[in-house]
């Protein structure tokens, strides 16, 4: 069977048998944990606190209201006292508005929440159901689910793309949620299906899974559901390469996946939808990966939102070796964390722990035109070209450049061997374009 | 022979008839004054005076409608200069100059994590808010110094960005480019300032910085009208500057935090008083 892919892109050593056949564990929680529950673990306006200090929280009760259409509510991990509502440390290493959670052991669910059944609802019976679960983009990149699913009347989808790719090096959580819940990610598909109308739905997966390529293929059959094979090559898993990849189609420039008639999921939402819709169950748990070479035993772990990252760890083991470097989601995408101290949130794909003798630490050279990083962007722009005119201050030829349409994926950083850190100039021009969009 | 020298003539006699007539026809009308007034400015093109360039400027000038004096790098010479060929009196204010409020080098403040990326501090900035510990302090890795037109700052050896007061013509372009708004615009004949820009509280400070400012009002205590404390920061009163009070209260300081120009630049500047 020919394997489909996208145009550019590389393959970095994908690193995944470290944890693929681990089975899931639960990460434990002892009476008296503290989970710090931050209030944007979102793409979106924050989540606004409707719990103060003193209160006692029931596991799955609302503690954070959404702010807005593009935001989501935030709901308590475990039973127990809230003993703080203040700025904590969070993901992008600054303080952040947070509810700080004293576990009382009981792990007491709140009795109010109830499932139902999705064939007696309508869509934005669903859709509400969603939203109030605070169900995000479980990739990662935590967009509001219920956003993607309410797309413009006068856009026609007709095509359900679920993201099984998991093409970040280390992370295997996706893969093993595969094996372990195929019926809970098909029945969320089949939930999604209902809510947006559409016929065809396609799941991608990547061929280093093929355990869960069979497993996923025969669980779907008679169901609508496809299985769409895909070559081992980063980034198969971004949205627009992954549409490309198993349609054929193409995402316009600064356009969205709905533009040419798609909407991707990620099979962890698929879940998170099962669970919220069926059963009621909030988003307060995922699924992450701990891996690399300076964690003792790599593991795969449902976790509670709010653990911080050290209970993690320390539940894998403990830290092997002189730890260099600590990053949470892929080794591409994923962000340096600056203390293993803070918490868990919707997307911790994976704690990622690597040796001192790993981190890179030469400066950077020059750039000697090879032109590798033009090769490997998978979105067809000059990252090079880009990132020195942003240096300089150019944020207008940058964005005539086409800085926009960069995902971040990072292949350009990882193959230049100049050791140039192209990706964060090409964020700062990103960020910079949108700032002075939004001015004029 | 006679014919070349005929023909080149007639043709460079000819070429000299419609420039003249061209000059004559198509000439730019410039102001007198505008010219005058473009030669008499520095030429640094920095922009100061909000306007495009010291040409643009000029012209704005020459029209009468804009104040003369707001040519900051060009100080008292230039801008009586220019009153001069606009026929108005000179009202030169005090110079400003810009104070990088920070003395947490890297030996004195503390770094959250250790940064590899682009040099710049606008790049840094974005990575969880900059490798220092203090949300306020100088990063040191020299996006002012890029920006000077006037080659007034360096970065010490030991990280920290420094202004030379005699060269600083006050044109705030680094105080624009300076992500973490470390620099401040102070009247040029106040040498005492506050060089610390963390809103945090006392400990707080302690824990990452040894030169902050803790907000002990130790300062304001002892001279009230030079210090006021707003928000766990010490800052000087320029309107009722006064130089002995300022080093009054300077010498009470018990983190040092704020410092006399006059009396030296910050530890590894090469700047002299």
């Amino acid at each position: 069977m020919e394997l489909k892919t996208f145009k550019g892109g590389l393959h970095p050593p994908d690193n995944k048998a470290w944890s693929e056949k681990k089975a899931i564990e639960v990460c434990p929680l002892a009476e008296g944990d503290e989970l710090v529950v931050l209030l944007s673990q979102h793409i979106g306006a924050p989540a606004e606190a409707c719990v103060k200090k003193g209160d006692t929280v029931k596991k799955g009760q609302l503690i954070a209201t959404p702010k807005g259409f593009v935001s989501v509510p935030i709901h308590a991990p475990t039973s127990g006292e809230v003993v703080a509502v203040e700025p904590r440390l969070g993901t992008a290493g600054t303080r952040v508005p947070a509810v700080v959670i004293k576990a009382d052991g009981q792990d007491a669910w709140d009795d109010s929440l109830a499932g139902a059944d999705p064939d007696t609802l309508t869509p934005q019976e669903i859709k509400d159901r969603i939203r109030d679960a605070g169900i995000v983009g479980m990739g990662g990149a935590t967009f509001p689910t219920h956003v993607k699913l309410s797309p413009p009347e006068d856009k026609k989808i007709d095509y359900l793309i679920l993201n099984g790719v998991e093409c970040e090096p280390y992370l295997t959580a996706d893969h093993r949620l595969m094996i372990e819940e195929p019926e809970n990610i098909i029945e969320g598909i089949l939930i999604i299906k209902k809510v947006l109308g559409v016929e065809k739905a396609i799941i991608g997966i990547e061929a280093n899974k093929p355990d869960a390529i069979d497993l996923m293929t025969k669980a779907c059959a008679g169901r609508g559901i496809e299985v769409g094979a895909l070559k081992v090559q980063y980034p198969q898993g971004a949205e627009k390469q992954l549409i490309y990849a198993l349609t054929g189609r193409e995402v316009p420039s600064g356009g969205l996946p709905m533009d040419c008639g798609c909407v991707v999921q990620n099979v962890g939402t698929a879940a998170a939808i099962n669970d919220a819709v069926r059963r009621g169950i909030p988003l307060i748990e995922r699924i992450a990966t701990v891996s690399g070479s300076a964690v003792a035993e790599p593991k795969n772990l449902r976790i509670k939102i709010g653990q911080p990252l050290s209970k993690l760890v320390e539940y894998c083991g403990g830290v092997k070796g002189d730890l260099g470097k600590v990053i949470q989601g892929g080794p591409m995408m994923g962000m340096a964390a600056v203390s293993l101290d803070i918490p868990a949130t919707r997307g911790t794909s994976g704690v990622l722990l690597f040796s001192e003798g790993q981190v890179l630490k030469e400066p950077e050279g020059p750039c000697v035109r090879c032109g590798n990083c033009v090769r490997a962007c998978p979105a067809f722009i000059l990252p090079t070209e880009i990132a020195f005119r942003t240096r300089k201050g150019l944020i207008d030829e940058a964005e005539k450049l086409n800085a926009m349409d960069c995902i971040e994926c990072g292949s350009c950083t990882y193959i230049c061997p100049a050791r140039i850190p192209l990706i964060q100039s090409l964020r700062q021009a990103k960020g910079a374009i949108i700032a002075k969009r939004r001015k004029v | 022979m006679i014919g070349a020298v005929l023909s080149l003539g007639g043709i460079g006699f000819l070429a000299a008839v419609i420039l003249g007539f061209a000059s004559k026809k198509f000439a730019v009308e410039v102001d007198p004054k505008e010219e005058a007034i473009l030669n008499a400015l520095p030429g640094a093109n920095c922009g100061a005076c909000g306007y495009p360039g010291c040409s643009g400027y000029a012209k704005a000038v020459a029209s009468g409608q804009v104040d003369p004096s707001l040519c900051t790098p060009g100080g008292k010479a230039v801008v009586e200069k220019i009153a001069q060929i606009m026929g108005v009196e000179a009202v030169v204010a005090d110079p400003m100059v810009a104070v990088v409020c920070c003395q947490g080098d890297n030996e004195k403040a503390k770094d959250k994590y250790k940064y590899l990326g682009v040099q710049d501090c606008i790049t840094a900035q974005m990575l969880a808010g900059g490798p220092k510990d203090c949300p306020g302090g100088c990063l040191g890795l020299g996006t002012c110094v890029a920006a000077c037109p006037f080659g007034a700052i360096e970065i010490t050896p030991q990280g920290l960005a420094v202004i030379d007061r005699e060269k600083c013509t006050g044109c705030k372009k680094c105080v624009s480019v300076c992500p973490r708004k470390v620099i401040k615009m102070t009247p040029k004949s106040a040498t005492v300032h506050v060089l610390c820009n963390s809103h945090d509280k006392g400990p707080m400070v302690k824990s990452y910085c040894k030169i902050g400012c803790i907000g002990c009002q130790l300062c304001k205590r002892t001279s009230p009208e030079v210090y006021e404390v707003e928000n766990f920061l010490a800052s000087v009163k320029y309107d009722t500057y006064d130089a002995e009070q300022a080093i009054a209260g300077m010498e009470k300081c018990p983190t040092k935090c704020i410092r006399d120009f006059a009396a030296g630049y910050p530890e590894g500047s090469t700047f002299k008083s």
